[in-house]
């Protein structure tokens, strides 16, 4: 499907692209692609352009329709994307956000080395395995009801610690404080509150994941001591989920909803994916209070996880979490609309930034940014695929100037799902991994080919153009020993 | 972009997308090329020739526009699939103007039976078609 974009894009620097704003009528603002020449040309033979220039279309839409270097072809608005509109006279879209509500990172770190935790990994995968559900058609062990669900969607991590799963330090360091304002439990379906009772603490499938990871690089040792990374070899875990069929379901009502919005509202768009309403209209508002419902549910979500992850750590290396020093570093989510407040064409401004696969990345001396980090800025977690490792990175002034403090999310898909199926076999790559010293269980081997290091663009290369263009600064480099996996 | 003619003898094909999958579906009516749509969907979660046909779900969605309708009638399936954990595997679907009626066949997932392959989240709109002459095509593209 995938076809050759016939525009045309002017080079601002090395790492700066721009879709002028007269590509095509409609679009408001140009677009501007943080990428490498070398990346570029490989992005050029998919709609991913197409798709910028299309969420330029948004009314009220300010700067520019930004893309980061990790993005790639999605539905309506690329995945990468990052589009700031005006609250006053502008739209908020669901498809700007994406299926999957405040998908998002969470960072722990331990006082483990490799050495100590290598001989046991096996057996740690194993627990964790068995004690963290994932994959597809399985349900949690969290037993809500519907009361329960809505305490869990207006309070996010909060409920989750009152209710024995992580601390308090927990929520300091987490984006937002685990917890959006303004959820409205009346503002969701019954359908998407069915598919979210059963689903709370689960890791679900695709790219979602928990992996164990070592140090193996120090860029920044001052930000990395602020975090608690203190040297190569430190045992970190990562995990990366989200908002479950919640999410999707609480996404596709209001794309739904807003179809009809677009029609009364006349807003002119080339996609019905970006189907939108003005964000102070009554169906902005509702969409809202339901998004803000769903990133709740999806932070109470990475708490309980969290607390497990602890719970098998103990058990299997038979110390408590804080002799482990199991703490959290950051939390972040990568697709969510926030209102901000922003300078935008000179003035302050309060915006609706959509950031659909883009994390927030705010710089040192930022009010939203944790006391312990104030000096360092937000940090920014970006995993890249199983092989490859990840990176801490933190927020930076010029992330704040050029993209509504946003930055990359992680390494960005360049094969489709199908293409690495065929190319390769789960049990290869298993194999494969095994011989990396990565240790893997799968609830689905064959679906692992779909997430392999050759289905994703290099992550060193994404973070690299992300760092030199200014958007974030890269603080340290973690390579996986072991995986759990839907 | 026209969406050509069918591959003879498929009701579905899968179509590669970076981030997500997309699907074909064929049949002389719309009503089967949406039974066939609701095929492909499944085809992508689990291998359907394991499952067998041991229950049914009389299922009903409206929309205003058969684009709508496709979309929710998919979205329809997947919410099914994620509450009660059934793969249906075969469909018959009638459409009334805006009205999809359909019984659905198939049964509810047992893992040690059912080889799962991939998860899918919601059916887009992005790229989504239908056209109807000769026969009908339609195309969706997943996020999963």
């Amino acid at each position: 499907m995938a076809a050759l974009w016939k525009g045309i894009i002017s080079k601002i620097d090395d790492y700066r692209w721009e879709i002028p704003e007269d590509y095509k009528p409609g679009m408001r603002v140009p677009g501007l692609i943080y990428a490498s020449e070398a990346m570029l040309k490989h992005i050029w033979r998919e709609q991913v352009f197409e798709q910028v220039a299309n969420v330029a279309f948004l009314p009220g839409i300010v700067g520019h329709s930004l893309a980061m270097p990790d993005i790639h072809w999605g539905y309506g608005f690329p995945i990468g994307g990052v589009a700031a509109t005006r609250v006053r006279n502008g739209v908020v879209s669901p498809g700007g956000v994406g299926f999957d509500i405040n998908c998002g990172v969470r960072l722990l770190r331990t006082n483990l080395t490799e050495e100590e935790v290598r001989p046991r990994i096996k057996q740690l995968i194993g627990k964790l395995f068995v004690n963290i559900p994932s994959g597809l058609g399985y349900e949690g062990k969290i037993r809500l009801n519907e009361k329960e669900l809505d305490e869990v969607l207006i309070r996010g991590s909060q409920w989750a610690v009152e209710k024995g799963y992580g601390s308090a330090e927990d929520i300091i360091v987490t984006e937002g404080f685990g917890c959006i304002e303004g959820a409205n439990p009346d503002k969701v379906s019954s359908k998407a509150k069915r598919r979210g009772i059963p689903q709370l603490g689960t890791l679900g499938s695709g790219n979602h994941f928990l992996e164990i990871e070592v140090v193996s690089e120090i860029y920044d040792h001052e930000a990395a001591a602020a975090m608690g990374i203190s040297g190569v070899g430190q045992v970190l875990v990562l995990i990366h989920t989200g908002s479950r069929g919640f999410g999707h379901e609480v996404c596709s009502d209001y794309v739904r909803l807003m179809g009809e919005a677009v029609k009364r509202y006349g807003i002119n768009l080339p996609d019905r994916q970006l189907a939108c309403a003005p964000v102070n209209s009554p169906e902005g508002q509702d969409y809202l209070q339901a998004m803000a419902c769903a990133a709740n549910y999806a932070w109470a979500n990475r708490q309980c996880i969290t607390h497990w992850t602890r719970e098998c750590f103990a058990e299997v290396l038979g110390k408590s979490q804080w002799e482990m020093g199991l703490e959290q570093v950051y939390d972040v989510c990568h697709n969510i609309a926030k209102i901000e407040e922003h300078t935008a064409n000179g003035r302050k401004q309060t915006l609706c930034v959509h950031r659909k696969g883009a994390t927030r990345a705010f710089p040192s001396g930022h009010s939203d940014v944790p006391d312990i980090y104030r000096n360092i800025g937000q940090p920014v977690l970006i995993p890249g695929d199983m092989g490859r490792g990840s990176y801490i990175a933190v927020g930076t002034e010029r992330a704040m100037e050029e993209t509504f403090g946003s930055t990359c999310h992680g390494a960005g898909r360049m094969q489709s799902r199908g293409a690495a199926r065929r190319g390769l076999d789960g049990n290869r790559i298993v194999r494969e991994l095994m011989s990396q010293g990565i240790t893997v269980r799968a609830g689905n081997v064959a679906s692992l080919a779909e997430e392999a290091s050759p289905a994703y663009k290099d992550v060193n290369e994404v973070v690299d153009i992300t760092d030199k263009a200014g958007i974030c600064r890269k603080v340290a480099k973690a390579t996986p020993i072991g995986v759990i996996k839907g | 972009m026209a969406l050509g003619d069918r591959v003879v003898g498929k009701d579905f094909e899968i179509v590669d997308h970076t981030a997500d999958v997309g699907i074909m579906a064929y049949g002389e009516t719309i009503a089967l090329a949406f039974a066939n749509a609701a095929r492909a969907l499944f085809s992508l979660i689990v291998e359907l020739d394991s499952v067998s046909e041991v229950l049914y779900r009389d299922i009903e969605v409206t929309a205003p526009d058969e684009e709508s309708l496709l979309v929710e009638w998919l979205n329809e399936l997947i919410y099914r699939f994620d509450t009660e954990h059934i793969i249906f595997k075969r469909f018959e679907v009638t459409l009334d103007k805006r009205r999809l009626k359909a019984r659905s066949y198939g049964e509810k997932i047992d893992s040690s039976r059912h080889q799962l392959k991939t998860g899918v989240k919601a059916a887009t709109y992005y790229m989504l078609r239908i056209e109807q002459d000769n026969g009908c095509r339609v195309r969706v593209i997943f996020d999963i």
